[in-house]
This record gives structure tokens, sequence and C-alpha cells, in this order.
């Protein structure tokens, strides 16, 4: 169908468009205004949401899973929400102007900078931070892959490394192009992903330890790529017991 | 006669009779926690004529703004001078220096005041430069001269001599996690204090002296840090002090957490250095003598310069003989932030101005750098293997480490491979370097080389292990959890790692100079071993053996080493200990041995032992741009027996990376009126993930066990930064391909592409200004 067709050029086109440039010249996902997901919230009736709105305002937001409701003024961002009204302080600040990645959460499955998106604008959307990644006891893969491959060393970037890497594989998945993608007809798949694929997608976020070898092997590992390396499943296991 | 005094009232007497003694439900939880915000100079030096704080205290949520006249002690936060007022009282000393801290419910009502907190300034003339600093002789301190034997002489007879200049940029921290501290008061007139801090007992210290309390009323307990890298050493205890006075006026606690851009521009960094030298060596590229005047911006206060300083003169010489030297060091006073400990403390500072020197040194010879380099190389017994400042290297490992990365880099083949590139390419270059590092470990100051640590046993057989080091991601709570647990003979899960608290471990040093394992590992198997002496005894008797003397400690099992199959489980001994009334807690305590240093003569043995490495890094410049592409590093490092080879390799590699940030790109940028005008990671550039080289080996030196340190491990934190200088000597290799062989590559620093592109376009330039650059010696 010449739509559906449309709909998966255009999403394709989309991802590239919304790869931002920052000043360090590296690409991050831009923030929800270019989402295709968004779509279906952009032909909802818009009076409601363009009334002025003064002082604090009940906001109701479902973070993993949960619905939380917080009043709070409208130019609060997500992450402050997260820190300072609901205690989940796994999500970091680094900057708090979107430079540096740590604040990274998932929004309905894609990555945003916490510290640059107002928590009113994510009514209804699914927000899943670093918090919402464990199910019972056990580890979200990119979680063990981490702990695998070294990837962190005083782990403050890392919740927000974690995020950008799962929203990786999904982007991967649905067939994202990056900046240094070579042909955007064919975008590059999980098990063939490039090191520099890699590390262009997650450039994003800064780690002042310099854990990137980590990182990049801990995404390598998770993509099925490589195997976890002998001497890391040594370490898990003394350390975890 | 009892020497005891005689208790002369309960002590919590007055609080009972005043309703001050809180209990645990009087406790405050550190809900309704108030929130600091600065209120920053806007002039880099200026006279405060007059504060307004009527507009600020009308905005709702403000609670109280801190002047100098509320802090109850004293007004200075400084760590060796009492140089450093924590708020000024007449003069600001540089732009972003926090004049006044505004308290409020919440960080916004803070912030909100704080921009109506009005400050009226007379500005005055500032300091902004070494080189201005060096004009008008505004230091901290006098030269500082290490000498040896007689260079004058020597550099008269050197059959060649060149003079010249390093200048270098300092480097901001950028740790992820900002300043952050937080208080709690009990109303007792007792403080407790949470703090991202490199060095609890100085915290403690600082935070009781501005309180004017006795250093017991103030626990300081730092859980872990978002990264330090020096920059939470003393630069953590204005903050915690900021929220203490806070919480002293309040009676609430309060917490301070900097916001990024303040922390770039309050905060201090590594110091820029400008070293001024003349350099005398043979036909065949032998150093013959050196003189080296080494300006350090120490910034507005004293800080940590002075052993900042040291360390880069006694780092002056790396890894290279120089029989005649002289290296004098001055701490220029300038109206900037107060520079400060930042990983290497001077090391680096000091060592690439003899990496630049060898280089020039080779070209001019049109002799292979690394030749000369390895020509130089301290060597054999004796005065040729022996430093500056009077000591022997003595377990010399820098051929070791030289040799192995040049096999494992196949640097011979790819030199060739990179020549012929070279002659293919006309706009794009490449080059390959390989450098050694040499670097002494210990605190310079002799008093810090001394850890503490406590271990407290349950009845259950779980353990606490404290000691005084702080975490901040280089894994020193890993490793010493391993001593612990080898150390006991006991497995891993049995420990909780406690915060590190100075009430526990009390008088640590800080968390710095490498020396977090080798220093508080010690501590923490001196506790375990006097454990073990107690538990021995019990052990033998619960297996009905004579003497607790051959009694083996290992996996959870307590045995006598020449009847193993008779065993006791460790917990079975601890519940017996207790029973029999053995103590089961113990503290542990370390001095490092032989280490001494002469301030007068500038000689001693300053350092315990030398950490090795070396690393060939090969880049390719394009010629348009001046960008840079780090195409392959190769590292072997000694480490020792590696405590923790995934540890190691960890900072290994991050210790690189960040020295090549502050080679290649990290550019601190001050304007004419001192404003730092890169304060947000929008415009100061620290590597990200795409920057590390595609091929990155790393490899620690084989059979590498060290006498006389803990399990034969060596420190790993700072040395590796200094590895990055083959990248800085790589891209001088690749300009240098762009040019007729030039006889000196000068290239800024950092090495940024308009740096490099103005050293490509200087190469023909240099050559002949080389002859009449300017006499810069004697302003020492
Ligand atoms: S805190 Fe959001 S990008 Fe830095
Ligand atoms: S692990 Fe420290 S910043 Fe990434």
């Amino acid at each position: 169908m010449p739509s559906d067709s449309r709909k998966s050029l255009g999403t394709s086109r989309r991802r590239f468009l919304g790869q931002a440039l920052t000043a360090a010249g590296t690409a991050i996902v831009a923030p929800k205004v270019l989402d295709p997901n968004s779509a279906a919230e952009a032909q909802q009736p818009l009076v409601n949401r363009h009334l002025p709105i003064q002082g604090e305002t009940p906001v109701t937001l479902m973070i993993n899973g949960q619905s939380h409701t917080v009043t709070i003024e409208p130019r609060v961002t997500l992450l402050d929400v997260l820190r300072e009204r609901l205690n989940l302080t796994g999500t970091k600040k680094g900057c708090d102007h979107g430079q540096c990645g740590a604040c990274t959460v998932l929004v309905n499955g894609d990555r945003i900078y916490s510290c640059l998106a107002l928590a009113i604008m994510q009514e209804g959307r699914s927000i899943t931070t670093i918090e919402g990644l464990t199910t019972g006891e056990q580890l979200h893969p990119v979680q063990a892959a981490f702990i695998e491959n070294d990837g962190f060393q005083c782990g403050y970037c890392t919740p927000g490394q974690i995020c950008a890497s799962i929203a990786l594989l999904n982007e991967v998945k649905r067939g994202g192009a990056s900046a240094v993608t070579a042909d955007l007809t064919h975008p590059p798949e999980s098990l063939t992903l490039s090191e520099a694929e890699i590390k262009e997608r997650l450039s994003g976020n800064l780690c002042r330890c310099s854990a990137y070898n980590g990182i990049v092997a801990a995404v390598q590992q998770v993509l099925g790529q490589t195997p976890p390396s002998p001497a890391a499943t040594i370490l898990v296991q003394e350390m975890t017991g | 006669m009892s020497n005891i005094e005689p208790r002369k009232q309960h002590e919590s007497a007055i609080g009972h009779v005043t309703g001050k003694a809180t209990y645990t439900d009087d406790q405050r939880q550190p809900v309704g926690m108030l929130s600091l915000y600065p209120v920053l100079s806007p002039h880099a030096k200026a006279r405060i004529l007059n504060r307004d704080l009527t507009a600020a205290q009308a905005i709702p949520g403000v609670v109280t703004i801190l002047l100098p006249e509320d802090i109850p002690g004293e007004n200075d936060t400084g760590p060796i001078a009492h140089d450093e007022p924590l708020l000024p009282t007449d003069t600001v000393n540089y732009w972003g220096q926090p004049v006044a801290w505004v308290v409020g419910e919440t960080e916004a009502a803070a912030r909100q005041g704080a921009e109506r907190v009005f400050v009226e300034y007379e500005p005055l003339d500032a300091v902004l430069s070494i080189p201005q600093a060096i004009a008008m002789e505004s230091f901290h301190n006098s030269p500082q001269v290490c000498r040896r034997s007689d260079p004058d002489t020597a550099l008269k007879t050197a059959p060649h001599v060149l003079e010249g200049e390093v200048e270098m940029n300092g480097q901001d921290h950028f740790y992820l996690e900002t300043q952050t501290s937080w208080v709690v008061p009990d109303l007792e007139g007792n403080y407790l204090v949470y703090a991202s801090t490199q060095h609890p007992t100085e915290t403690q210290h600082i935070v009781a002296r501005v309180l004017g309390v006795p250093s017991n009323r103030v626990v300081v307990t730092c859980l872990r840090m978002g990264g330090g890298f020096g920059g939470k050493e003393s630069q953590a205890n204005p903050m915690a002090a900021a929220a203490a006075i806070a919480a002293a006026k309040t009676g609430r606690p309060v917490r301070v957490r900097l916001r990024r851009h303040h922390d770039m521009m309050i905060t201090g960094k590594r110091h820029g250095y400008l070293g001024r030298y003349r350099v005398g060596f043979d036909a065949e590229g032998k150093l013959l003598a050196l003189d080296l005047a080494l300006y350090s911006d120490g910034g507005w206060s004293l800080d940590l310069s002075p052993p900042v300083l040291l360390r880069a003169m006694l780092h002056a010489d790396n890894a290279y003989y120089i029989p005649h030297m002289e290296v004098r060091g001055q701490i220029a006073k300038t109206n900037r932030v107060s520079n400060t400990a930042f990983r290497g403390f001077g090391g680096p500072q000091g060592m690439i101005v003899i990496e630049d020197i060898v280089d020039r040194v080779a070209r001019s010879l049109n002799l292979p750098p690394e030749v000369v380099r390895e020509r130089n190389f301290y060597h054999g017994e004796g005065e040729t293997n022996t430093t500056h400042y009077g000591q022997e290297l003595v377990d010399n490992r820098l051929m070791r480490v030289w040799q192995s990365v040049q096999a494992q880099a196949q640097f011979v083949d790819r030199k060739a491979a990179i020549a012929e590139f070279n002659q293919a390419n006309p706009y794009k270059k490449r080059g390959i370097a390989v450098t050694p590092v040499k670097f002494g470990i210990s605190f310079n100051k002799k008093t810090y080389n001394q850890a503490g640590a406590l271990i407290l046993i349950y009845t259950d057989g779980s353990i606490q292990l404290n000691h005084g080091g702080t975490e901040m991601g280089q894994g020193l709570h890993t490793k010493m959890l391993q001593v612990a647990a080898k150390a006991l003979g006991v497995s891993l899960e049995r420990f909780r790692m406690m915060p590190t608290s100075t009430d526990k471990v009390p008088n640590s040093s800080a968390t710095a100079a490498s020396s977090g394992a080798d220093l508080n590992g010690q501590a923490v198997k001196d506790a375990c071993e006097t454990l073990k002496q107690r538990l021995a005894p019990v052990a033998t008797k619960l297996l009905a053996l004579d003497t607790p003397e051959e009694m083996v400690f290992a996996d959870n099992w307590v045995y006598c080493r020449t009847y193993p199959s008779a065993r006791v489980a460790f917990d079975e001994v601890v519940q017996a200990a207790y029973n029999d009334r053995v103590s089961l807690s113990a503290t542990g305590f370390y001095r490092t041995p032989n280490i001494y240093w002469d301030p007068e003569t500038y000689k001693g043995r300053p350092f315990y032992y030398f950490a090795y490495g070396a690393a060939v890094s090969e880049v390719e410049i394009d010629g348009f741009t001046g960008t840079f592409k780090l195409r392959q590093v190769d590292i072997v490092h000694d480490v020792g027996e590696s405590l923790n080879p995934l540890v190691d390799k960890g900072q290994i590699e991050g210790g690189f990376v960040q020295g090549m940030g502050w080679l290649t790109m990290e550019e601190l940028v001050w304007d004419a009126q001192g404003r730092l005008r890169t304060h947000a990671p929008s415009t100061y550039k620290i590597p990200t993930v795409s920057e590390i080289p595609d091929k990155f080996s790393v490899t620690l030196l084989e059979r590498a066990a060290q006498d006389g340190t803990i399990y034969g491990s060596k420190a790993v934190g700072e040395p590796p930064f200094m590895l990055a200088m083959s990248v800085r000597e790589a891209m001088r290799a690749a300009i240098a391909a762009f040019g007729d062989n030039p006889t000196y590559v000068p290239l800024a620093l950092p090495a940024t592409p308009e740096a490099t592109l103005r050293a490509i376009d200087g190469l023909s330039a240099a050559t002949s200004l080389e002859a009449a650059q300017p006499a810069s010696s004697g302003v020492l």
C-alpha cells in the first residue's frame, strides 16, 4: 500500500533528520518533536493542551509501569520530577543543559534527555528509567552486559549510557540510520552494526572516566556480536557470589 | 594516683537540662532540606562597595542569605595557607567567586533570590596570565630550586644548545557529578556532613574551622563520588563549609549541589604551566644539561599549588638521565580560579616540557625521536640511574615497557608504512610516536603516607569493612574487599563495604596521589592480621591442637598447615571467639617506610617506588582542517602484580583518554576581562566515545610483582594519564611530514585543529626563527 511505504520511508528519513549535532560535533537524538510516535498525539484536539497554565498543576506520569501524579509548575523538567519529587534518583543530572547525556531516559522506547523535556509534555506516554529495567531480580541484558564488560568506573554516567544503549538497540531493530550510515536505503543490522555506528549512536553520552571501550563492548555483546570475556565472567561471579 | 580525670558531670547533662538532647524520634530526616545557590562575582578583581539584600529577602522561599558575618569560626577554607576566605569581605579575586550564598526552601527560590542580591563593585586591575604575573612579580612563593651538578658550566661547553618555551593550558576536571554536599545539624552542636569529597578528613577540618567547633563535632561521610580526578580533594571543602554555615544559622538540613556551569566557573582546575628552558646536548642527542624555569598558574589562592609544583619539578626529567640540571619553580598569583590537584598532580606539566625538548633535540640532529629518547634513558646503576633529586630508580623497568610496547605495536614496520603513506598523500599525513612514563609513587608530603582501617566481625560471620580511602570510580572499594577477603581467607560476600567516614577511620589522608590501594590496602591487611592472631588460638582450641602458629585461614575454613584435613568453619571460630570473650573488631594502620625529603636541598627519596609505562600512538592529520584521527594506541603499563586486572585496565584506558583530552581538545578560554568562556560541555570539549581509537590495546607488564607493596601491586590511578604524551608526539611527527624535515615542530597546547593548522603553517617559519628566538632565561 502506498501509504504504508510512504510511512516507512518517512520514518527513516525523520529518524535521520532527528539526529541533531551538538557543539562537539557529535550526534544526539533530538527531542520528541520529530518523533513519529507523536503523530497520534498531534492529531488530538489541541485546545486543552494550549491553555495557559498559571502556577502549579497536577500532572500524571506513567513511570516504570506505575502512575504518579505530581503537582508542578509547567516549566519543571522531567529530570527534576524524577529526582526531586519521586525520589527516582537513578537518573543523574550532569549538566541540566542537554549536553552530557547523564539524564537519558526512555519515553515510549525512545531516548530523551530528561533535563530538556518538560514533565508536563510526557503525560500519556510511557516513561522508563534505570529503576524500571530490572524484572524482579533479573537484570536487563544491557545492564548485565555493562557489568560483564566493565562499562563504568564511577557509575555516574551509567544509567544514561544504559538507557541510550537500549534505545540504540531498538533504533537498529527498527532500521534507523545514523549520521555515519553510508547507505540510507540499507540501514545496518544488529549482527553487523559496526563499531563506528555504535560510537556515533552513543556519542551523546559523555563518560569522563572513559569507560568507553567497555561500553562499546557491552553493546556489541547484547547485539550478539561477541560473547562475554572469560575474565569478566569470573569477576561477575566473584562480585555477586 | 589515677591519671584519669574524674568525670565532672553526665555527658549529656546540658542537653537534658536545656531540652536539647535529642532521641531517636527527635532526629530530623533530611525532609525540609534547604538549598544553597551562589551569588557570583562578575569581575576578576574588584572591591566590594555595598551589598543590598532587600529584594532577595522579599522573594518567597528565601530563608536567609549567607555573608561573611554569618561565619561563626574562621572565614577561611585554605588547605595549606589560610589565604582563602569562604566569603570575601572586601575584595573579590576572580570572576565567578561566590560572594554570598542564598538559602532557599527550594533550589528555585534560592536561585531567584540570588538574582536579586545586588552587589556594588569597584573593578580593579587584575592579573590574568602567567606572563603578566611574571612581569608584575605577582607570586605566591619564592623560587624553588632543585639542582644537580653544574648546569651553567655544562651549558657553556655543550656542543649544541637550544632554548625555548612550552606553555600549557589547565584542564577542567569535569567529574560528571558536580560538587555536592549536604549537612544535617543535630541541634546539640554536632554536624553530619555528607560530601562528595576525596578527603573527608580535610573537609571535616575545614567545616570545623568555619564553624569554630572542634573536629569531634563534625562527622564527614563520603558514600562514593561520580568522579573526582583530584577535583574533589580541596575543592569540595568550600561547598561543604557553606552548607554547614547555613545549617548552623538555620538549624535545618541544607544541601548544595553546584550547577555545571557554576562548578566550572567556581572551582579550581589543573594548573596551566609555562616552561622556559635551555638545553645542551651532543651530536648523538645525549642530553648534557638542562636549565628549566617552571611557572604555574596558582590562581587567586595557594590551595595545593606548592606540592603540585614540587611534583612538576621532580618529573621534569621523565625517563631521562640529565647529568647537569637545574629546575626552578614558582607559583604565579593570578585572578583566576584557584588551581588544584588533577590526576598527575603537576607530573604531566613537568613531563610534557621534557618530551617537547627531546623531540626538538632529535629533529635538530635529524635523528629519529625514539632513538634519542632511548639513548637518554636512566640506565645502569648509581649516577646514571639516579634522578636530579638524588633518588635511585633501583628496579628500573623502562627498557622492559619500552621494548614490549614497540614489539606489540610493530613500531618499526608501521613507521616504514607511514613514511610510504606520507609520500603518497600530500593532504593527509600520518605520524607515529612512542613515549615513556616514569612516575613516582607516594605523597610528596611524608605525613600523608599513612592510612587506617577498621574491621568489625559480627557473630554470624558477616563483616563490615571500613578504610580511610574514598571511592570515585577507581575501584578502590573493590580492591579493598579483595585484599580483606584474601587476608582473612573468607569469601567476598561476607563483607559490607562501609561508606568512608571520619568517625570510623579518623585522620585519613586524601584519596589521591594514586596511593589509595597501596596505603589503605596495607592498613586493611594489618587489621586482618590482628584479627587472625586473635582467632587462631580459638581455632586451635576447637581443633584440639597445641600451637596457633601454623593456622591457615582460607576458603572460609581455618586449619593447621601441617594437618589440613581437620578444619573448622570460620563462622564457628567467630562464634567461639565471642563466647570466649575475644574481641572481633580491629583497627589496622600503615605508614610507608623508607621515604624522606629534605626541602632545603631538594634531595631525598620522596617516592616509595616508580611506576613505568610506554605507549605508541598513531594519528592521521587532515591538512585542510587540522583535525586528527587517533588510529591506533598500544600501551604496556607496569601495575606490578595486578590486584584486579579489569579495574587496572579501566584505569589505564581512562587515564590515557583523559590525558589525550588535555593535550588535544580541552581548551580553557579566558577573555580579556578574566571571564572563563568555556564553562559548559557545549564549549569545553572532553573526549567522547567517538574519539576512542579503533584499535586500543592495553597490556599489563608481565612478571612485574613489586617488593614491599600490597600483594606485589603498584599504583595505577595517575601514571597512565601521561601515556597520552605519545598522541601529541605522534601529531608532531605528522605535522613534520607536511614540511621538509623541519628541525623543530612547535605545537601549541592543547593541540586543537586550529593549533595544528597553525603548526603546519608555521613549519618553515619555525626553522628560520629558531636562531633569533629571544633569550628568555634569567627571570627567576
Ligand atoms: S543532564 Fe541532561 S544532558 Fe546533561
Ligand atoms: S563511569 Fe564515570 S562518568 Fe562514566
